[in-house]
């Protein structure tokens, strides 16, 4: 059966709905989740999305990894259920320390939203899995804390195990180090991406149609687990 | 009067205890002197006042008459004029609701409406740019909220002083940032506006804010307090000292060196409220659970409250100390005339109360009855009576407040300088030799007003709610309504102060103009029109004079093309000292597109189209960039207006098969050239008339023109229907290359055009860039599987996953279910849709 990705929404998400657009437009089935309830409703898979939870009054994601949706999601995502943060969604994931590092303010201390290149590194995981390694794609990003940040050796462990989803090309738009765009975790299943694949599904209102890879690649990822597990 | 039997009056009207100032105590003291001048009642306003209550106000009353009939709430100078919209408004069928509402809602299709208004809030944004713009943002939104409708889009028209002044380093990054800061944190995609730079605007910046919204038809709201018995309910952030008096101190004087000391008057902006206050207004719309809803803005509760009761006819209770306050040691009259953002008031049923109560719970919102709607008594509308701590402090006529206030009709006379100014025509002014042109157009391209805008427009994010077709720098926003229909809208907002400042008559009606064009140009139908009018002080014959035409040129031009004005915004004292800026109306057109899809982008995009202008050119540079940059010159007459040739112009771009189409405005026929190339990256070849001179012909800013690019083939077609229509079209040249080349005058490749385009904005306000090449990461140590095992995932089971229930069918954009209930699931086809379109 279609496989459920469920997209959290919690007070302040913005880009929930494109999520969920994003998801459906793939093949999905789409359930909301609800930042203050607990129970997953039984999806497959979830996606955290942009936006300022609680206002970011805090630091970026530092409340929203205390949401009583989140404390599942953490189980999950431990048990290898694929989750994707976008945007504020990646800071909830660093914050939740299901990702290593933090994502703070551009170096240039504005907000920035253009059309950028990536360069795929990653096609291990569950969400990047219809790459090919080194794919260059096209997405917007916007953020205003999207620098990503963390000690040298993390970053040297990142580089070296592969755990280096996406990285900027042709500029890098808020002065991450190593001009880190997205990460994972050992395991796959979790990805935390600063740009926002789920605006570029469209060619009438997307710079491309590239981040639409992001959501096939977990359905596909998901059926390829069900072949697996269904005798 | 003796008050030494009573405690601590330090009130100038004297209190009878430490306490306000009371009704009782107000008609006991007849006398008390008032501080009315203070707050910017001139005599016979305060006369009027006491005649109204036959007594003196108390300190509560008068601080809100001071705020409701100040320039600001009133509209006590413009009235007289702005009645000509309503009068020579030209039939429509779509209007839902018009002028007088808080926003104009004009029907789309039979299910859909949408609403629009664009608002300035300019001194508070000179005050503290940040603060100032974030605020404007706000205060629109929920203008628009107020209607029933989703605010789904943002524009801003922008005029600040010259590029490169210093104080203009100050203001535009914190009105930008103040913009973009909010916008975003909201969700709300901006999808264009305008930045000019002109000296008049030093020490008076102008942020005007548009929003728009969408709401299905049998959604829409309105404010009035109807229903004896029914609850008042405050909702949304508690109220605080920010802003008080921001209306009658701010936005109805003049700047002078005080300003710096009126900065607690400047609001402060709390999005993140406003957010969960717009998806607690929409839950509580789609319940049905409301009577009347009035945004509180300018002039606060004060507002609010008065204009609830005045639209119903009926009076009102209130027991103020209810309100949620920052500071508890607050007095009634801040808390009346507090103009804190982020909340709404609510006309509710009784018996729905614990609903609306639970609907803001879950949304985190703050939600307060605070007094009851009373009926009016033998055909008398109802009084507001405010009580304090036991004690009334208001009791008044709310219309008296909202509706009766001053109206002047002030003198005005055209100004001295008039003449001077027109018989000075820059069309007299030395012009660049052919072999100049080249230099001349790379200038232009880099001058701020016509250089690209990305270093602003990249601080908006345009993409979020996933509805946006066309952004800046296209010629007009472009939403998706309804992705099952492909309905669509279109929205450009325009003004040019130099014209108006020209001829205020024909300068109204050349932003209309402009306006009407853009919409036109991406294939949309315009129906509609929105506008800010912003202008120096009325007291000031000549400001009036000017204000007086534009008026008139707005309202003509409106009727001629057949599309209503259905709201606006009046901005005065924009001056310094007794300079004022150039009269700038700003003019905001709606289009619809019935199928969003064929919209038509402003770039070249396939070598070997043909480029065809559309239009005449005339000798016309008065008030051009041209003038303006070369020779910073201003005078003359501006282009002749003809809206007939732009509706046919209109028309043409309907009907015909076009790859792109792009206005032609400021810098003329050159810019749009430049622009059009850069858009994709594809140069061009056009040859020029030999009939006319090369430099009119490229700098001319002759009305009435479009830029298009048709497939090679579907001229003849493009020409004939022109023909059919009465507009001149002249085939320019193909589309390809890698420059932009004129024959026989100058060939510039596409890297230097953009190396000019770009270059100045972020030379002027920063760069930002990161200057170190890509990171190119070493080969990792582990091979990463390209096809690897799959991992672990959470067990499935069928039989436990709730099966799709669509509690809001379709509403991606609004709140998902409550935590007891089962979630809203796997939209329908039409579920990523825009919100509003298939809302109910």
């Amino acid at each position: 059966m279609t496989a459920a990705i469920g997209v959290v929404t919690f007070p302040g998400s913005l880009d929930d709905g494109d999520a969920c657009r994003a998801a459906y437009l793939a093949g999905a089935r789409v359930l909301r989740l609800w930042h203050a309830d607990p129970d997953l409703h039984g999806v497959d898979a979830v996606i955290l999305p942009g936006g300022f939870s609680y206002g970011d009054y805090l630091r970026c994601g530092a409340i929203a990894r205390f949401a009583p949706v989140m404390e599942s999601i953490i189980d999950a995502a431990k048990g290898g259920m694929p989750v994707l943060g976008i945007c504020n969604g990646f800071q909830i994931l660093c914050e939740a320390h299901l990702l290593p590092g933090a994502l703070t303010r551009n170096s240039h201390l504005h907000f920035r939203n253009r059309d950028q290149v990536l360069r795929v590194e990653s096609t291990g995981t569950a969400w990047t899995g219809g790459f090919s390694p080194g794919q260059e794609i096209v997405i917007p990003v916007k953020n205003g804390e999207g620098r990503y940040v963390a000690d040298a050796a993390t970053l040297d462990k990142l580089d070296a195990e592969g755990l280096v989803v996406a990285r900027y090309v042709d500029g890098n738009p808020n002065g991450s180090q190593r001009s880190i765009a997205a990460i994972r975790n050992p395991d796959g299943n979790v990805v935390g991406i600063m740009p926002h694949p789920e605006h570029a599904v469209e060619a009438l209102t997307g710079p491309s149609t590239d981040g639409l890879g992001f959501f096939s690649s977990v359905l596909r990822h998901l059926a390829a687990y069900e072949r697996v597990t269904t005798p | 009067m003796t008050t030494s039997a009573f405690v601590g009056p330090p009130a100038t009207s004297g209190t009878p205890f430490d306490g306000p100032d009371t009704v009782d105590w107000a008609a006991a003291t007849p006398d008390a002197p008032q501080p009315h001048a203070e707050l910017g009642l001139a005599d016979d306003e305060y006369e009027r006042i006491r005649q109204i209550l036959g007594r003196r106000p108390t300190q509560s009353e008068l601080a809100m008459y001071s705020i409701m009939w100040s320039e600001h709430c009133s509209y006590k100078s413009s009235k007289v004029h702005l009645r000509q919209f309503g009068e020579k408004a030209p039939h429509s069928d779509r209007l839902l609701a018009g002028i007088g509402e808080n926003a104009g809602v004009v029907r789309i299709s039979d299910q859909v409406a949408v609403t629009f208004k664009v608002e300035s809030h300019n001194h508070p944004s000179f005050v503290e740019p940040y603060q100032g713009a974030a605020t404007g943002v706000g205060g629109i939104v929920r203008d628009i909220l107020a209607m029933g409708a989703r605010p789904i889009a943002v524009m801003d028209p922008l005029r600040f002083g010259a590029a490169d002044h210093p104080d203009t380093a100050r203001v535009l990054p914190g009105v930008v940032g103040g913009v973009g800061g909010y916008g975003n944190c909201l969700g709300l995609p901006n999808i264009g506006g305008e930045l000019v730079f002109d000296p008049c605007y030093q020490g008076n910046p102008l942020l005007n804010a548009l929003c728009v919204g969408v709401l299905p038809v049998d959604r829409l709201q309105n404010k009035a307090a109807a229903g004896p018995g029914n609850v008042v309910v405050l909702i949304g952030a508690k109220t605080g000292r920010d802003g008080i008096g921001g209306v009658s101190v701010l936005a109805s004087a003049t700047f002078d060196s005080g300003s710096e000391a009126r900065r607690p008057s400047v609001q402060v902006g709390d999005p993140f409220t406003e957010k969960l206050l717009i998806e607690a207004c929409l839950e509580i719309y789609d319940a049905g659970l409301v009577v009347g809803i009035q945004d509180l803005g300018g002039a606060g509760l004060t507002c609010a409250l008065t204009e609830t009761s005045a639209a119903a006819g009926t009076g009102m209770v209130v027991d103020l100390e209810r309100v949620p306050l920052r500071e508890a040691s607050m007095d009634p009259h801040e808390v009346l005339a507090s103009e804190s953002q982020e909340r709404m008031l609510l006309i509710v049923e009784p018996a729905k109360l614990n609903a609306v109560l639970a609907i803001c719970a879950k949304w985190g919102v703050l939600a307060t009855a605070i007094g009851q709607v009373t009926p009016p008594e033998n055909g008398v509308p109802g009084r507001l009576i405010v009580n304090w701590k036991g004690q009334t402090v208001v009791d008044v006529p709310p219309g008296s407040l909202a509706d009766d206030g001053p109206v002047y009709a002030r003198p005005m006379r055209e100004p001295n300088d008039r003449w001077l100014l027109q018989a000075d025509r820059a069309e007299t002014l030395p012009r660049p030799a052919d072999s100049e042109l080249r230099d001349t157009l790379l200038r232009l391209l880099a001058s701020p007003n016509l250089c690209d805008k990305s270093w602003v427009t990249e601080q908006y994010d345009r993409y979020v709610l996933g509805n946006t077709v066309l952004a800046q720098p296209e010629d007009a926003g472009v939403l998706r309504i309804d992705p099952q229909s492909g309905l669509g809208i279109a929205l450009s907002v325009d003004g040019n102060g130099r014209y108006t400042r020209l001829d205020p008559y024909q300068g109204a009606r050349l932003a209309l103009a402009e306006a009407f064009r853009n919409v036109a140009a991406t294939g949309a139908t315009p129906v509609a029109v929105t506008n800010c009018l912003n202008f120096g002080s009325p007291e000031d014959p000549g400001v009036m004079w000017q204000f007086a035409e534009a008026v008139r040129g707005l309202a003509d031009g409106c009727l001629e093309l057949g599309i209503p004005v259905t709201g606006g915004n009046v901005s005065f004292y924009n001056q310094t000292g007794t300079v004022p800026i150039n009269p700038t109306p700003i003019v905001g057109v709606l289009g619809v597109l019935d199928n969003v899809a064929e919209r038509i982008p402003m770039g070249f995009a396939n070598r070997g189209d043909t480029i065809i202008l559309l239009g005449d050119t005339r000798d016309e540079l008065s008030g051009s960039e041209w003038a303006n940059v070369v020779h910073n010159h201003l005078g003359g007459h501006p282009p002749v207006v003809d809206l007939d040739g732009e509706r046919r112009l209109a028309a043409v771009i309907a009907n015909a098969r076009l790859t792109s189409a792009h206005d032609l405005s400021e810098g003329g026929l050159a810019q749009a050239l430049a622009e059009s190339c850069l858009r994709k990256g594809i140069g061009a070849r056009v040859e020029l008339l030999s009939g006319q001179s090369a430099f009119v012909q490229l700098f001319s800013e002759s009305a009435g023109r479009i830029l298009v690019s048709v497939p090679a083939g579907a001229e003849d077609d493009l020409l004939a229907l022109a023909s059919a229509h009465g507009v001149p079209a002249t085939p320019l040249g193909t589309v390809g290359g890698t420059g932009l080349v004129v024959d026989g005058l100058f060939d510039i490749p596409l890297d230097e055009l953009r190396e000019a385009y770009t270059s100045t904005l972020p030379d002027l306000f920063g760069r930002g860039e990161q200057t170190e090449p890509d990171y190119v990461p070493p080969p990792p140590v582990v091979a990463t599987p390209a096809e690897p095992e799959p991992v672990a995932v959470a067990p499935v089971d069928a039989e436990v996953v709730p099966e799709p229930h669509v509690a809001r069918p379709a509403d991606l954009g609004g709140p998902p279910p409550a935590a007891a209930t089962p979630p809203a699931a796997s939209p329908p086809p039409a579920a990523p849709a825009a919100e509003g379109a298939t809302d109910e």
